[in-house]
Parts: structure tokens; C-alpha cells; sequence
């Protein structure tokens, strides 16, 4: 049997992370208020349900737009044999005026300079292809949206160079971090062709600030290299700061029309800001007009289909409706994420602070055993089995901090939230008590080896001098062996 | 291969996006250039150019159109939209179950129940363009070759090569034997293949075949899985036009063969179709992946996350396709009509003193005009193929544009278009073949 390519049988998918193998637990014990109340409650998957009544009422009001009609006279074989990848024109307008919208109409969109594909995930890999060569690379601030590893790098061969962002700065963006990236590119060989951002962020639930935009366009104007900026949350910022694109910095400094114009690139979808990942609506927006010419033909692995394309043209002219909606969705998420923070707070754990997103990005640094990924990976285990609450752990979105987890909260009722808050307090609580008789015990087998330790000395008191603990075990084999022993037992009681 | 270097930007994009192997400046999208500038319409505009260059299926849409006045309910989820928030949720690539069940049945319905398809081994597409692309990742490796009969589809030239690096090698036909597949021209492209230090991975064929517009035959069938299992490469079977055989029992499948062998080697064949042709739905972006390899199955699920199928469009289809009174009516009326719009057209040339290839399937049919050439050659028939598009004003794929060996081979379409319409078609070309038959009589 020949084999397979060696596509087909690395690991570059990245399916055998912690990120999707949190997925998959919860497969199989999801959590259901009726049905499986003690089931595993998926705070992993960064989706908006909290919104999907509001689409309802306008579907039934919009039956057209549904039964592929237009007046009232089926257009069912015009869109049946529409496969032109240039894109329904009345959709992309109408993208490009929602795209203008929830940027405060500072920055306004051409249509023509609009390539879809289906779903962000596609628009990702496709602007990779479109910009770099196998080999080649691109800076990504972490922590990063795990799904990258796999968008970015799978079939292109691109590879992925992280700009380290810690908790010292609230993990913004500094010149160091970006130029330390850069010099790691240069010497494992790598040829950089540009910069990759998520903005708002994914996993922090932040908009990233003017001066951080343009460290970032200083920084690709000087190496002359490209910028994207993936803008697929930018309608789920529910409270100030608002949300400043990259788009709109560039006109503020009157970069229009200069080169580094063309060599930014924005990606969004309306998967989170509309709730629609299943109808795999994606956009690449490009003031290079070569880059979008490539990137069309290029969509026709992944053209969005005719019939939501319609749907949502239908949808997205409704200016009326999508104000609304959007007023009403920034609401929900903002009471949502407030209600995570507060709860979470009570349990003594902090979240970085955040205006945006379908997520919290949660500090747990005090509950690890050790400053270390392998403990952070025991926190997360325990939280999944035993707390039965599937979370992101920093390490699977290449944090450089263990402790971090990203802990989604627009994909479930306020109900779930609160029966999932309840839970991580008990686990708090828990560990507290197990640490503090943990204290105890360990207290104990101070005195109790101490003792030990006392007589031991008293043996050796003419050869050596006494000392610690471990130095004194450590001569004295036998013993430390049978004191280990006693102490791996009264800690497993623990 | 590398473009004039106008713009700076263009030294900063990627190898693939400056390169020509999208194939759009071929013969084959040039014609469709002429058509979108000057379009025939029958009522507007007369004298326009007919696309003929176009393989779509416009013959059965009444039957579409009529199952969803119908049936409301499949696009709009329902009174009340019960359905619609899970369905605008659901983002699996494991695709929808009800839809790949749907699929298997349709497929099996095709084939007269002749092979089976369980709906586990189904990976949904954005497309039969997707499907290809994907397989090809999966199977082989930058600078690998893949197997080709030609004539081929020109659109392979891009999805087999273009972001993928994989090259294709020309599996030869000619007209002495209809165009058919030979164990000798499978071992010369091997051969062939080797010569140039490439690596084969497979070989894709197209059945029923575009651009020929016929079934391959079940000796060929078994010659070319016999090849593949003694080259220890994979197999596969591109049936996007297997719903639109004039005559279900005239299209084997490779899965039928499969079947007959107890599925012994079956782990190197993989399927590849598509709703585009069969249903005339090319807009709706529906293809698929059928496997009997579990890791290509696993691993082009993973990969189908870049090509999803609208879940909106899986509900609407997953209850179409499950309406078994409505598929077996449409597969028996399809098919009739198609059959109908071929003899009429074959019948049309004929008049006109042209030949066309024996064909039984697809939505075109494969014309010579070889006789007609200046000379035999590329140029002879791109002089050809130009005094078509511009004086006779039809756009048909020039054999050339297929990567045909033997000049004068051209791909006509006539499920694109009104009966009307092929009618005024058939009539310019008789008016061309009298004037040059006048012109050659005076010479």
C-alpha cells in the first residue's frame, strides 16, 4: 500500500493537543441540565450563543430570504449555478458596510478588494499561501488561538515564530519581544514575511492599543514585511476601551496609499460576532490588489455557498436589525463576562482584565503545585475530570507563564455559568483545605524527621556537622528510603 | 513561469501566488472571457456569443424548484425555526449525519444499488475542486506526479498542482481506440514519470470522463486498479458525472469493481463527487471524499476544515436527498432529458457533416474537427478555435486546452442553455460548415 504524504501523517494538525483533547472529553460526557447534569460543562469553545433568539424572529419575518426568493419570485437556479468566486456582489457590499459599522465607520471598505472563503479558518491558510513559501515565517504574539498552528502552518509549510507576551505588562505587544522574535527567526534560518496579530485577542479578551498598533506597523514598515491582523472579534467589544483597527491607525498617520497600506491585510468572519460558525462565512480584505487577485482564485477551495450567501446579504442590509443586534449582543456579553469575573473573583481567582471576546483569560498561578507546565498540565486535568469543566490551559496556546487558562463563557446560559462557577469555587475551596491539612502534615513530618534527623547526628556527631534536612537524608540512604516511604504515604492521605 | 515584476509588493508575496499554474490564461478561461463580454440572449441579444465552454446542468431544475415549493420547511428549518440555532452552530467536520446518510444513499441510487457507501467513510467538501486539491495533499508530496489520462478537465491543471507542488503526468489516449485507457500508455506514463525522477502517487482518472463524455469500461477499470496495486500506488475515481449516464447500466463504478473483488486492495481507492453536475447545483459548494482508507478519511476530515459545506446547505440537502420518491424521480428523469439534448445535438452535427466521439454521459460532447484544421497541429487548432469563437460566436474548449495529443478535438456543452438556444447553436454551425464547404469547393 503506498504511503501517505508526509502532510498526511505529521502532527502539524495539532489534534493531539490538550486543546482538542479537552474537546473530545467532553464529547463524551457532555454536560445537560435535564439529561446529564453532572456532565463535563465545555468552557473550551469560544462560540456566541447568546444571541441566536435575536436571528430567529428576523428569519421568520424574512421568509425570502430563506426560500431563496427575491419579491416574492424564486431565484433558486440563479443562485443554484452562482459559482463565481469574485462573490455575490450584493453580499460582499453589504459585508464591507457591517465591517465599516462595527468599526464606528472611521475605516470604510471596498468591495472589490474583498475575497470570501469559507469560514476565517480558510482565510488564514489562504493569505499564507498568498504571502509566504515553505519555510518561510510569521511573528505571532502569544499567547495564540491554538487552531494557528494547524490554519497557519499544516499544508503550507509556513512556520510559526512566537513574540513572547507575559503577564508583567498585562501581555501587550513591547519592541523587545518583537525584535527577540525576529533575531529567533534569523537564526534558525527562517526568512520572515510578516506578522500575524489577533485583534481583539484570542485567548486574552483584549483590543490591543493605538501605541502597540504602531509599534507594529513601525516594525513591519522597517523590515518590509507583511501585516495581518485578524479581526474576526472585533464586534464582541462590549465596553471601552472601542475598538481601534488597524486600518483606522494607518489612516490616522496617512499611510493610505504608501506601501505598507498594501501590506495589511485584514481577516474576519461573522462565526462569533453573528454566531454562525456553521455557515462558514469568511473574508480576506487586501489594499494589494495582486494579493486579492490571488487570493480569488484561490477561494475556489473554499467558496462560500450561494445560498447563505443570499441568506445573509438579506440580513446584513437590514441596517436596523444589525444595529440592534449588535447593541443587544455587546449587553449580553458584557453581563456574561461580568458574571464569570465576579464569580470567579469569589473563589480568589483573578481574570486579566478585558473588553472584548467570548472568553476570560484566567489566572491560576496560585493553585499550581510548582511554577511549571507539567503542574499546570495537572491543574488542568484535575479541572477536566474531576471538576469536570473543560478549559484551555495557557501552555495549549503557547503561553510562556504557566498557570494562564482561557475560560469561555458566550456559549452557555446563565444558569450553566453559575452551576460551572459553583464548581471551580468548590475545587478552590477543596485545595485550600487539602493545602492547609497538607501545611499540617507537613509540619509534622518536619518535626517528625527533624527527630530522626537529631538522633541520626547524634550518631555522626564526631564525623560531620549537621545540616539540612536533604543533605543529612541524602548520607544516610537507608533511613531517608524508609522516611520517603512514610512520606509519600501520609502524602497521598492528604 | 515567473511574471514581469511591475511592483515591488509582488517580490513579497509567495512562490504560488505569483506563479501561472492557476491556469487562468488558458484557451479554456480566455473563451470565457469573449462570452461574459458579448453574451447571446435570446431575446436581447441575438447575435451574442454562445457558451458552450460551460459543463453546467440547467436540463432538471423544475424538478428542484418544484420540491422546494413543496416542501418549505427544508430551507427555512421549520415553522418557528426550532432547528436553525443548532444548525448555524454546527460547525463538525464530521459534517451532518443526516446529510452524509442522504449522500450515501443518493450515490448508491446512482449506481442502481450496484455498490454500497457507508456514510462513515464520507468527508465533506467545498466542492469536487476542494476534494481533489485535499486527496492530492494527502497522497503525495511536493514534487510527487500523479497519473492523468488526457484529454482532461483543464480545471486539474490547478487543483492537482497549484498550492499542492504535486505535477501531473499525461497518461496518452488517442482517437484509434476511442480515447481509452491502455495498460501500455499507464506503463509509458510511469515510465515517463520515472525518467524525470518523479515520484507517481496515483493515478486520477474521470468516470464518466470529461471532457470525452463517456463511461470507461469495466476491462479498462480492472487494468487500471491492476496497475495501481502492482505500482503500490492509490486510485482515484473522480465520478463527479456518474448521476448523468444516459443509461444507469452503462456506468460502472470503480466501486462496483471494488465489490466484485471483495474489496481486496480497496485501502489505495478513494472517490471523489460532487452535487455540481448531477443536481445543477454548482453554487452551493457540495462535494465529497469517499475512502476505504480509514487514516485518508481521518486525515481528510482534519483537513476538510478549510472547506467546509455551509451547514445551512447540508440541512436543505440532507432532506432532498433523503426523499427517496423525489431522488429516484429526478436520477430517471435527468437522465432522460440529458439523453434527449445528446441526440439532438449528435443528430445536429451530423447535418452538419460533423463527428462527434461515441458518447453515453456528462453534459458535452467531444467533437472532431480535425478535418477542418490548416494544420495538424496546436496552432492549426487554436486558428480553428478562434475563428469559432469570433465569426461563429460559440465558445467551445479547444482539445488543446485539455492537454489532448491529437489536434482538432473540441468539447462542446449543451446542458447549459435552452432547447432554443442549442438550436440557434447548430444552425450557425451548419451556416460555418456551408460557407467553408462553398470556400473549398471555389478554391
Amino acid at each position: 500500500m503506498g504511503l501517505l504524504s508526509r502532510k498526511a501523517t505529521c502532527n502539524t494538525h495539532g489534534q493531539d493537543s490538550s486543546y482538542f483533547l479537552g474537546w473530545q472529553e467532553y464529547k463524551k460526557n457532555p454536560y445537560n441540565e435535564v439529561n446529564n447534569p453532572n456532565g463535563i460543562i465545555q468552557m473550551g469553545l469560544a462560540e456566541n450563543q447568546l444571541c441566536l433568539d435575536l436571528l430567529e424572529p428576523w428569519l421568520m419575518k424574512n421568509p425570502d430570504a430563506l426560500g431563496l426568493k427575491r419579491d416574492g419570485i424564486s431565484i433558486f437556479k440563479e443562485l443554484a449555478l452562482f459559482q463565481d468566486y469574485n462573490g455575490f456582489p450584493a453580499f460582499k457590499r453589504a459585508l464591507v458596510d457591517f465591517m465599516g459599522e462595527i468599526r464606528g465607520n472611521k475605516v470604510s471598505f471596498d468591495p472589490n478588494h474583498v475575497v470570501l472563503t469559507a469560514g476565517a479558518t480558510s482565510a488564514n491558510e489562504t493569505l499564507m499561501f498568498c504571502l509566504a513559501d515553505q519555510g518561510d515565517a510569521f511573528l505571532l504574539p502569544t499567547p495564540y488561538y491554538p487552531g494557528f498552528d494547524r490554519d497557519l502552518r499544516w499544508r503550507t509549510g509556513v512556520e510559526i515564530v512566537p513574540i513572547h507576551c507575559t503577564s508583567s505588562n498585562g501581555f501587550k505587544v513591547t519592541l523587545p519581544a518583537i525584535e527577540q522574535a525576529h533575531r529567533q527567526a534569523q537564526k534558525r534560518k527562517l526568512r520572515v514575511k510578516g506578522v500575524l496579530i489577533t485583534n481583539p485577542s484570542n485567548p486574552l479578551g483584549t483590543t490591543m492599543a493605538r501605541d502597540e498598533l504602531d509599534l507594529l506597523i513601525n516594525f513591519i514598515e522597517d523590515k518590509q514585511i507583511h501585516l495581518i491582523s485578524d479581526e474576526i472579534y472585533a464586534g464582541t467589544v462590549f465596553t471601552s476601551p472601542s475598538f481601534v483597527s488597524v486600518m483606522e491607525v494607518l489612516k490616522d498617520r496617512n499611510l493610505d496609499q504608501t506601501q505598507v497600506w498594501e501590506r495589511v491585510h485584514i481577516v474576519y468572519s461573522l462565526s462569533k460576532d453573528l454566531g454562525l460558525p456553521g455557515f462558514r462565512v469568511g473574508a480576506i480584505y487586501s489594499n494589494d490588489p495582486v494579493v486579492v487577485s490571488a487570493a480569488i482564485k484561490m477561494s475556489s477551495f473554499g467558496l462560500v455557498s450561494s445560498q447563505t450567501q443570499y441568506l445573509l446579504s438579506a440580513m446584513l442590509f437590514d441596517k436596523k436589525f444589525t444595529k440592534e443586534y449588535m447593541s443587544e449582543n455587546h449587553k449580553r456579553l458584557q453581563k456574561q463576562q461580568k458574571d464569570l469575573v465576579s464569580g470567579l473573583e469569589k473563589a480568589g481567582i483573578r481574570c486579566l482584565d478585558s473588553n472584548a471576546g467570548l472568553f476570560c483569560w484566567v489566572d491560576m498561578r496560585h493553585l499550581l503545585k510548582s511554577n511549571t507546565f507539567e503542574a499546570e498540565m495537572e491543574l488542568w486535568q484535575k479541572i477536566v475530570y474531576h471538576v469536570k469543566i473543560n478549559i484551555s490551559p495557557g501552555s495549549s496556546c503557547h503561553c510562556i507563564e504557566p498557570g494562564w487558562f482561557r475560560v469561555c463563557f458566550a456559549n452557555m446560559l446563565e444558569s450553566t455559568l453559575k452551576l460551572a462557577i459553583q464548581r471551580l469555587k468548590s475545587f478552590v475551596s477543596s485545595i485550600a483545605m487539602k493545602s492547609q491539612s497538607h501545611q499540617e502534615l507537613k509540619s509534622l513530618r518536619r518535626k517528625a524527621r527533624n527527630n530522626w534527623v537529631s538522633r541520626l547526628s547524634l550518631q555522626s556527631f564526631y564525623d560531620r556537622e549537621q545540616d539540612t534536612t536533604t543533605e543529612v537524608s541524602f548520607s544516610y540512604r537507608p533511613h531517608f528510603m524508609s522516611l520517603s516511604n512514610i512520606a509519600a504515604t501520609l502524602d497521598a492521605a492528604a | 513561469m515567473a511574471i514581469e515584476i511591475e511592483k515591488p509588493s509582488s517580490v513579497r508575496l509567495s512562490k504560488v501566488a505569483i506563479s501561472k499554474t492557476h491556469g487562468e490564461d488558458s484557451p479554456y478561461f480566455a473563451g470565457w472571457k469573449a462570452y461574459d463580454e458579448n453574451p447571446y440572449d435570446e431575446i436581447h441579444n441575438q447575435s451574442g456569443v454562445i457558451q458552450m465552454g460551460l459543463a453546467e446542468n440547467q436540463v432538471s431544475f423544475d424538478l428542484l424548484e418544484k420540491y422546494l415549493e413543496e416542501h418549505h420547511e427544508v430551507s427555512s428549518w421549520g415553522k418557528g425555526a426550532p432547528g436553525f440555532r443548532e444548525n448555524a452552530l454546527f460547525q463538525d467536520y464530521h459534517g451532518l449525519k443526516s446529510f452524509r446518510q442522504a449522500m450515501a444513499n443518493f450515490m448508491e441510487q446512482i449506481r442502481g444499488g450496484k455498490a454500497k457507501f457507508d456514510p462513515d467513510r464520507i468527508v465533506l467538501t467545498a466542492g469536487a475542486t476542494a476534494a481533489n486539491e485535499l486527496l492530492t495533499f494527502i497522497l503525495a508530496d511536493p514534487g510527487d506526479a500523479l497519473l492523468v489520462p488526457t484529454p482532461y478537465y483543464p480545471g486539474f491543471d490547478r487543483d492537482l498542482r497549484w498550492r499542492t507542488g504535486v505535477k501531473i503526468v499525461p497518461i496518452h489516449c488517442n482517437s484509434s481506440n476511442n480515447f481509452q485507457i491502455t495498460p501500455e500508455a499507464l506503463e509509458a506514463a510511469y515510465q515517463s514519470a520515472e525518467s524525470m525522477d518523479l515520484k507517481v502517487r496515483g493515478v486520477l482518472i474521470t468516470n464518466p470522463s470529461n471532457p470525452l463524455g463517456s463511461t470507461i469500461q469495466s476491462s479498462v477499470l480492472n487494468d487500471i486498479l491492476d496497475f495501481a496495486v502492482h505500482k503500490n500506488i492509490h486510485l482515484v475515481s473522480d465520478e463527479i458525472y456518474s448521476g448523468s449516464t444516459f443509461s444507469p447500466s452503462e456506468f460502472v463504478s470503480i466501486a462496483e469493481i471494488l465489490r466484485n473483488r471483495n474489496y481486496k486492495d480497496a485501502e489505495r481507492v478513494h472517490i471523489v463527487y460532487s452535487l455540481s453536475k448531477d443536481l445543477g447545483l454548482p453554487g452551493f459548494r457540495v462535494g465529497t471524499i469517499y475512502s476505504y482508507n480509514d487514516d485518508v478519511v481521518t486525515t481528510a476530515r482534519r483537513m476538510s476544515s478549510f472547506t467546509l459545506i455551509s451547514s445551512q446547505t447540508q440541512h436543505l440537502l440532507a432532506c432532498m436527498l433523503s426523499n427517496h420518491e423525489f431522488t429516484q424521480n429526478y436520477i430517471k428523469t435527468n437522465r432522460e432529458r440529458l439523453n434527449k439534448r445528446y441526440d439532438m445535438i449528435i443528430q445536429g452535427l451530423k447535418k452538419a457533416g460533423i463527428e462527434c466521439l461515441k458518447g453515453n454521459a456528462g453534459l458535452f460532447c467531444w467533437m472532431n474537427l480535425s478535418p477542418l484544421l490548416n494544420e495538424p497541429t496546436r496552432q492549426g487548432e487554436l486558428e480553428l478555435w478562434n475563428i469559432i469563437l469570433n465569426q461563429v460566436k460559440l465558445n467551445i474548449s479547444p482539445g488543446s486546452s485539455c492537454h489532448c495529443s491529437e489536434p482538432g478535438w473540441f468539447r462542446v456543452c449543451f446542458a447549459n442553455m435552452s432547447e432554443q438556444t442549442l438550436r440557434v447553436a447548430l444552425q450557425r454551425i451548419h451556416k460555418f460548415m456551408e460557407q467553408r464547404k462553398v470556400c473549398s469547393v471555389n478554391q
